[in-house]
């Protein structure tokens, strides 16, 4: 029996999350339902004027995106916790952080990747033209993968905690912020016409930041969670 | 109980330690302290532009400086603790929290005073004044998460790898604010920062910062005792020192 | 699957003065062991005796406050990967997803750890006597079947030592049988077996000891 590869690992947690979502579809849905629900919230305590709501639209898309992404963080590594799934993996002889890289990627494919195919919509609604969509979409791509790692840290540290949810919004949102700003200003420039190469490099230059030391600090704060 | 000692420095010996040091950090504190203010209130010219307002710099630059610090400190302390399995760093990150914090929030009202005579308004959307209130959300939810654990060696591990990456985070909030910022308006005419003085203006500020790291240390000691005794409540040599006494 | 360069006259798993605190509970005080081929170790005690938080320690999952454990003559911190690669570990909860079949499940535990094909999967299910529940949801599984699953597992990892936390919880006289008959085998070939244990196992034979932890 040989040992399998790392690669054929992280396609069998991704294989299996995939299942278990399809499984229980409507915990994939909710997060999103919930984006579209806040991006409804600012044109009726706003003002319904597009020309208004477009000067706000790239903040509104990207706080709603921040909040729909820490809402499905809750479930990304509790259950395994609590049925005692993680502690094998801590104990499979494979470099946990890996392990915990492809949930995270999952959990990416699962909430981020949804908010960039359905921001032309949202964006629509809000008045962006649609000139600026591929901007857009390009900067969510780029920072939900932060957000994911940044997140999935923030839930390794606070799965152990009782009602740890309140506690992992404390934690992960001040750290975010970078990711908010770029993002948002990366919108705002587009819109103004002006060139966005600066941000959105900034922003993939963060995500690499994230994904490679991210999983580390992932995998450190799951070994004291699984200690109980 | 030879197994409380087992670890690099044992706690009664740092307990004695911060206590004898504490005097040699306070006093010396409260004098440059004393100093500073006498130097910055009175004796500094006042300044063409700012008028009398540019004196709550005086407390205003060394408490950001200091929270800063702080922060850089408690990281280092943490990850001293998580990589040697020192309980006494993790003691001493747990002790810079409150202090850190602190110091966070009087830059952030010191700030706001001072804001108001400058820029008309109690709060400035400044990069410093944001990165400081960014910083300050960092404290609270590392305090939070070290709060939220009972066992005091998990609660140690993990806000250690909080205060890790953390730290990595500083430097990115910090040029991502500024960047924020610069795309919004020009630089402003009158930045919170230390401007450019000499002489008579510039020496109370040094004394200040020094009286003010002095500060710090003397109130680490306290609370590392603190944080010491919390820690060993169940250890022998507490009644020894208790005897002692 | 002893690896050339450990020490072959060392015990297999050697704890010496493990040391653990709970809070403000001293619970393991020095506890002491030693596990050798082919030997089965079942650790018995009251309840809240620190039985689970021992096979934790000796798994690596919780950290003591002093003590060491030798795999093979070398610390288990210096040979992680061997050691984990040797040992199968057995908790209270099963590890199952209640989402996923029965066989699905156990594609994706040992999938982790070695390469298995389907045929074994079923092969093994059918020797815990649950192969008629193979493409069962797990959450359609009763208590007893659960346990039987997660067993199964534990015989796919081909591991050395098996470390099991209760292992007959919620098992039929069927299924304890049954499992003293796969504990039985492990023994032969040259496994080692540590429980901890409200109720013996093998009785009566060689190569079975008990260790007590007193509170």
């Amino acid at each position: 029996m040989s040992a399998p590869g790392l690669l054929g690992i992280m396609r069998l947690i991704v294989a299996r999350d995939l299942k278990l979502a399809v499984r229980h579809w409507d915990q994939v849905v909710q997060p999103l339902i919930f984006f579209v629900i806040v991006t409804t919230l600012f044109p009726l305590a706003i003002s319904p004027a597009l020309d208004e709501l477009r000067r706000i639209a790239p903040g509104v898309v990207w706080v709603a995106a921040m909040l729909a992404s820490l809402l499905s963080l809750e479930s990304l590594f509790r259950p395994d916790v609590e049925d005692g799934t993680m502690e094998q993996w801590a104990l499979s002889a494979q470099p946990l952080s890996i392990l915990l890289l492809a949930k995270t990627f999952t959990h990416w494919l699962l909430s981020g990747l949804p908010l960039v195919l359905m921001s032309p919509v949202v964006g629509t609604a809000l008045g962006l033209p649609a000139s600026v969509w591929p901007v857009l979409a390009l900067s969510l791509a780029l920072g939900t993968g932060s957000l994911s790692i940044l997140g999935a840290i923030g839930a390794a540290l606070t799965v152990a905690v009782r009602r740890g949810n309140v506690l992992l919004a404390l934690l992960v949102l001040p750290l975010e912020m970078p990711v908010l700003i770029f993002g948002a200003r990366a919108v705002d420039l587009a819109m103004q016409g002006e060139s966005v190469v600066g941000p959105l490099n900034l922003m993939a230059a963060l995500l690499l930041l994230f994904a490679s030391l991210g999983p580390i600090a992932m995998a450190a704060a799951m070994r004291i969670s699984v200690e109980t | 109980m030879w197994l409380w000692f087992h670890k690099l420095s044992s706690p009664p010996h740092a307990f004695r330690t911060a206590g004898r040091l504490r005097p040699w950090f306070f006093w010396p504190a409260v004098l440059l302290i004393a100093i500073g203010t006498f130097g910055g209130l009175v004796l500094a010219p006042e300044d063409y532009q700012q008028k009398d307002a540019f004196r709550i710099l005086y407390v205003h630059v060394p408490s950001a400086s200091l929270s800063l610090m702080v922060y850089v400190a408690m990281a280092v302390g943490a990850a001293i603790g998580l990589i040697w399995r020192m309980k006494l760093a993790h003691a001493f990150a747990a002790a810079c929290a409150p202090i850190g914090a602190w110091f966070t929030v009087l830059t952030l009202a010191t700030g706001s005073i001072y804001g108001k005579p400058m820029w008309g308004t109690w709060w400035e959307w400044d990069p410093r004044l944001t990165s400081e209130l960014i910083l300050l959300f960092l404290y609270l939810g590392y305090m939070a998460l070290r709060a939220s654990f009972d066992d005091t060696q998990r609660a140690d591990r993990a806000s250690a790898i909080l205060a890790i990456v953390g730290v990595v985070n500083v430097p990115i909030v910090k040029y991502s604010v500024v960047w924020w910022n610069s795309l919004h308006q020009g630089p402003s005419i009158s930045k919170l920062s230390a401007p450019s003085i000499h002489g008579s203006m510039l020496w109370p500020l040094l004394v200040m910062m020094l009286g003010f790291v002095l500060y710090f240390a003397a109130v680490m000691c306290d609370r590392i005792r603190s944080e010491i005794l919390r820690r060993e409540r169940n250890a022998s040599w507490l009644s020894e020192i208790d005897a002692e006494t | 699957m002893s690896q050339p360069s450990s020490d072959s006259t060392a015990p297999l798993l050697r704890a010496s003065a493990v040391h653990l605190w709970r809070g403000d509970k001293h619970l393991l005080r020095g506890v002491n062991l030693t596990l050798q081929r082919g030997e089965l170790l079942q650790i018995v005690g009251p309840n809240g005796v620190g039985k689970t938080s021992l096979l934790r320690c000796l798994a690596g999952l919780l950290p003591m406050e002093s003590g060491e454990v030798h795999w093979e003559g070398r610390p288990i911190s210096e040979c992680r990967d061997v050691y984990q690669r040797a040992l199968a570990y057995l908790a209270h909860a099963n590890a199952l997803k209640n989402d996923l079949t029965a066989l699905e499940n156990l594609r994706f535990s040992v999938g982790l750890r070695c390469t298995v094909t389907d045929e074994m999967l079923l092969d093994t299910l059918a020797r815990v006597q649950i192969a008629h529940c193979a493409d069962l949801p797990a959450r359609a599984l009763s208590a007893g079947q659960k346990r039987r699953l997660a067993i199964a597992r534990v015989l796919l990892t081909n591991a050395t030592l098996w470390i099991l936390d209760e292992p007959i919880t919620n098992l039929d006289v069927a299924g304890i049988e049954l499992f003293e008959r796969c504990v039985a085998e492990h023994l032969e070939r040259g496994g080692a077996v540590l429980t901890a244990a409200h109720q013996l196992l093998l009785t009566g034979r060689p190569n079975v000891r008990t260790l007590e932890l007193a509170a």
